[in-house]
C-alpha cells in the first residue's frame, strides 16, 4: 500500500466575488516530493496556492493535509500544521527587520519545536549579515531569501512556494534551488512550486501537474521533465 | 530664576503627561485596528470609578489604580470579542457602535452610581523650589507617562507578542498564512489600550471630581494628540505630546488658559495641514 499522500486536492473551486476562476483542481503530492504547478499567465495558479494556505476560501472541493480534512480551516491552523506558504511577490514585512521576519515564521508547526533561525542562516548567509536590517529596504532576490526563510524556521512538512524565480537575479536562483533540494534531501521535506522560468522548472521539479483556464489539464510525468515537454505543455 | 525654570518644566511635564496617558489608549487601538474608539474616555472613566470604588472598600491607592486598570482591560477585551470584531472591516460602524457603547457607560454610571461619587484626595504633599510651590502627585503622573511610553516601546519591539503584533498591522493576510491567530491579537491589543485608558483615569482618580461625563474631560486632548501624532505610538503619541505640550505651556504662561488651549487647537490645524499623516507618517517617510 502506497504511504498516504501529504496533499491530496479534489475537484478544488473558488471564485473571487461572482467571478470562478478554479473549476476543478486535482492534485496529489506524496512525502519528499517536489512538484511543480505550472501553466500560463492568469490561469490560477496563484488562486489555488492561497486556497491551499486558507488566504481564500474554497467554495467547492477538498483539501485533505496528512490525512486530515483542511478545507474549511482558517490560514493560521493549517499553518501551525505545518504548512509554509511563500507567496508570489515575496511580502515580507517591510517595516520589520530579517530577524522579526524570521521569528514570525517559528509558529509554523505548532511553534512549540526548536527554531531553525541557525540553520536558515546557514543556508542563507545574507540574512545572517543583515539579520538587524529592515527588510523593505532589502532587494528581491534578498527577499526572497528571506521569504524562504522564514517558513524554514518552523520546520514545515510542505512548503507551498509562489514563482520564486520572478524578479531574482540567476545566481540567486541557483541558491534558492539548492537550498531547496537540500531541505528535501536531509529534511524529507514536501514541496509544491509554481513557476514559469524553464530553467528553474527543469533544475528543482521531479514531476508537475499543468493549469489551464481554472483547471488541472494534464500531468508531468518524471520523463516530461525536460526542455521539450515542459515546452510542449506550456506553448502549444 | 531656579523656581521660574524649574516652574516651565513642571508645567510642560504636567501638560505632557496628560496628553501621553490619555492618548496612549487611543492610539494603540486606532494603529493596530484602524478602529476610533468613541468610548475612549468611558475606559477612561471605568478607571476613575473603579480605582475610586476599591479605594473607599479599603485597598491601597496604588492598589485600587491596578484594578481600576485592570478592570477596564477586561471589560475591553469581552467588549472586543462581542461587539467590535464582526465590524473591523467597516470602520464607519464601528465608530458608531463604540459611540453608543459610550452613551450607554455615561448614562448608565448616571443611573446606577448617580450624579456624583465621593473622590479621592491628592497623595503626596507638595514641595518647593526656589521659593515656589509644586504637587509631588504631578512629577509621579509625569513618571508614569515615561514608564507607560517605556512599556509600549518594550511590548511592541522586545516581545513574541510585539512581533506578531506589528505582522498583522503590515500585513495581517500573510501573518495568519505564518500562524499568527489575527482574533487573539486584536483582542490583547484591544485590551492593553483599553487597559491603558483605565489606567489613565486611575492615575487621574485622585485628582478630579467624579462626575459620570468625566471621560469627556480627556478626549479632547487624547484625540488632538493621536491625530498630530497619527498612527503610531512610539513615533507618533510621544513626539506630538512634547511638541504640543511645549505650545501649550508657552501660551498658557504668556497669555493665559484660555489662548493656550485656542492655540493648541491651532498649532494641531497648521501641522496636520504641513505633516497630514501626522508625525509617524512623517518619521516613516524619512526614513525610507
Ligand atoms: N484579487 C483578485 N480579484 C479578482 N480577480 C483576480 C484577483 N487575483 C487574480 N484574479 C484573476 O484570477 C485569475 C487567476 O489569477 P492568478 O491565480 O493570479 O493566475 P496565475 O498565478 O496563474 O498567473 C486571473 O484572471 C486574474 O485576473
Ligand atoms: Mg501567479
Amino acid at each position: 500500500m502506497p504511504a498516504e499522500p501529504v496533499l491530496e486536492v479534489k475537484g478544488l473551486m473558488s471564485s473571487y466575488g461572482a467571478t470562478p476562476i478554479l473549476t476543478g483542481v486535482d492534485l496529489s503530492i506524496g512525502e519528499g516530493e517536489i512538484v511543480a504547478l505550472v501553466g500560463r499567465n492568469g490561469v490560477g495558479k496563484s488562486t489555488t496556492m492561497r486556497c491551499l494556505i486558507g488566504l481564500l476560501r474554497a467554495s467547492g472541493g477538498t483539501i485533505h493535509y496528512r490525512g486530515q480534512d483542511v478545507t474549511r480551516m482558517s490560514a493560521d491552523e493549517r499553518a501551525r500544521l505545518g504548512i509554509g506558504y511563500i507567496p508570489q511577490g515575496r511580502d515580507v514585512f517591510p517595516r520589520m527587520t530579517v530577524e522579526e521576519n524570521l521569528q514570525v515564521g517559528e509558529l509554523i508547526g505548532g511553534g512549540r519545536q526548536r527554531s531553525r533561525m541557525d540553520l536558515v542562516f546557514q543556508y542563507f548567509p545574507i540574512l545572517k549579515e543583515r539579520r538587524k536590517q529592515v527588510a523593505g529596504t532589502m532587494s528581491g532576490g534578498q527577499q526572497q531569501q528571506l521569504a524562504i526563510g522564514r517558513v524554514l524556521v518552523g520546520g514545515p512538512a510542505l512548503i507551498l512556494l509562489d514563482e520564486p524565480s520572478e524578479g531574482v537575479q540567476p545566481s540567486i536562483v541557483q541558491l534558492i534551488c539548492r537550498v531547496l533540494r537540500s531541505i528535501r534531501d536531509d529534511l524529507n521535506t514536501t514541496i509544491l512550486f509554481v513557476e514559469q522560468n524553464l530553467d528553474t522548472i527543469l533544475s528543482l521539479a521531479e514531476r508537475g501537474y499543468v493549469m489551464e483556464k481554472g483547471r488541472v489539464v494534464a500531468r508531468l510525468e518524471p520523463r516530461d521533465v525536460s526542455q521539450e515537454g515542459v515546452r510542449r505543455h506550456l506553448l502549444l | 530664576m531656579m523656581g521660574n525654570l524649574f516652574s516651565y518644566f513642571y508645567q510642560f511635564a504636567d501638560v505632557f503627561s496628560f496628553l501621553v496617558l490619555s492618548a496612549a489608549g487611543l492610539a494603540i487601538i486606532f494603529g493596530m485596528m484602524g478602529v476610533i474608539n468613541m468610548a475612549h474616555g468611558e475606559f477612561i472613566m471605568c478607571g476613575v470609578y473603579v480605582t475610586a470604588a476599591t479605594f473607599h472598600a479599603g485597598l491601597p491607592l496604588p492598589l485600587a489604580q491596578a484594578c481600576g486598570t485592570l478592570v477596564a482591560a477586561l471589560i475591553g477585551m469581552v467588549l472586543e470579542v462581542v461587539l467590535i470584531r464582526p465590524l473591523y472591516n467597516r470602520p464607519l460602524d464601528s465608530l458608531l457602535v463604540t459611540w453608543g457603547l459610550s452613551l450607554v457607560a455615561t448614562q448608565g454610571t448616571l443611573v446606577l452610581v448617580g450624579s456624583t461619587f465621593p473622590g479621592i484626595g491628592t497623595p503626596g504633599g507638595g514641595f518647593e523650589v526656589g521659593g515656589y510651590g509644586f504637587s509631588v502627585y504631578r512629577m509621579v503622573l509625569f513618571a508614569a507617562s515615561l514608564l507607560v511610553l517605556a512599556f509600549v516601546y518594550l511590548l511592541f519591539m522586545r516581545t513574541r507578542f510585539g512581533v506578531h503584533a506589528r505582522a498583522v498591522m503590515q500585513n495581517a493576510g500573510m501573518a495568519q498564512a505564518l500562524g499568527v491567530r489575527r482574533s487573539q491579537v486584536y483582542a490583547l491589543s484591544f485590551g492593553i489600550g483599553a487597559g491603558l485608558a483605565g489606567l489613565c483615569g486611575a492615575l487621574y482618580a485622585p485628582t478630579m471630581s467624579l462626575i459620570p461625563t468625566m471621560g469627556a474631560s480627556f478626549i479632547v486632548e487624547a484625540f488632538v494628540t493621536v491625530v498630530v501624532g497619527g498612527s503610531s505610538v512610539l513615533l507618533g503619541t510621544a513626539p506630538a505630546a512634547a511638541a504640543l505640550a511645549i505650545v501649550r505651556t508657552g501660551l498658557n504662561a504668556w497669555y493665559g488658559q484660555i489662548i493656550g488651549q485656542i492655540g493648541l487647537l491651532i498649532a494641531v490645524i497648521l501641522i496636520i495641514r504641513v505633516l497630514p499623516d501626522g508625525f509617524s507618517g512623517w518619521l516613516a517617510k524619512r526614513e525610507s
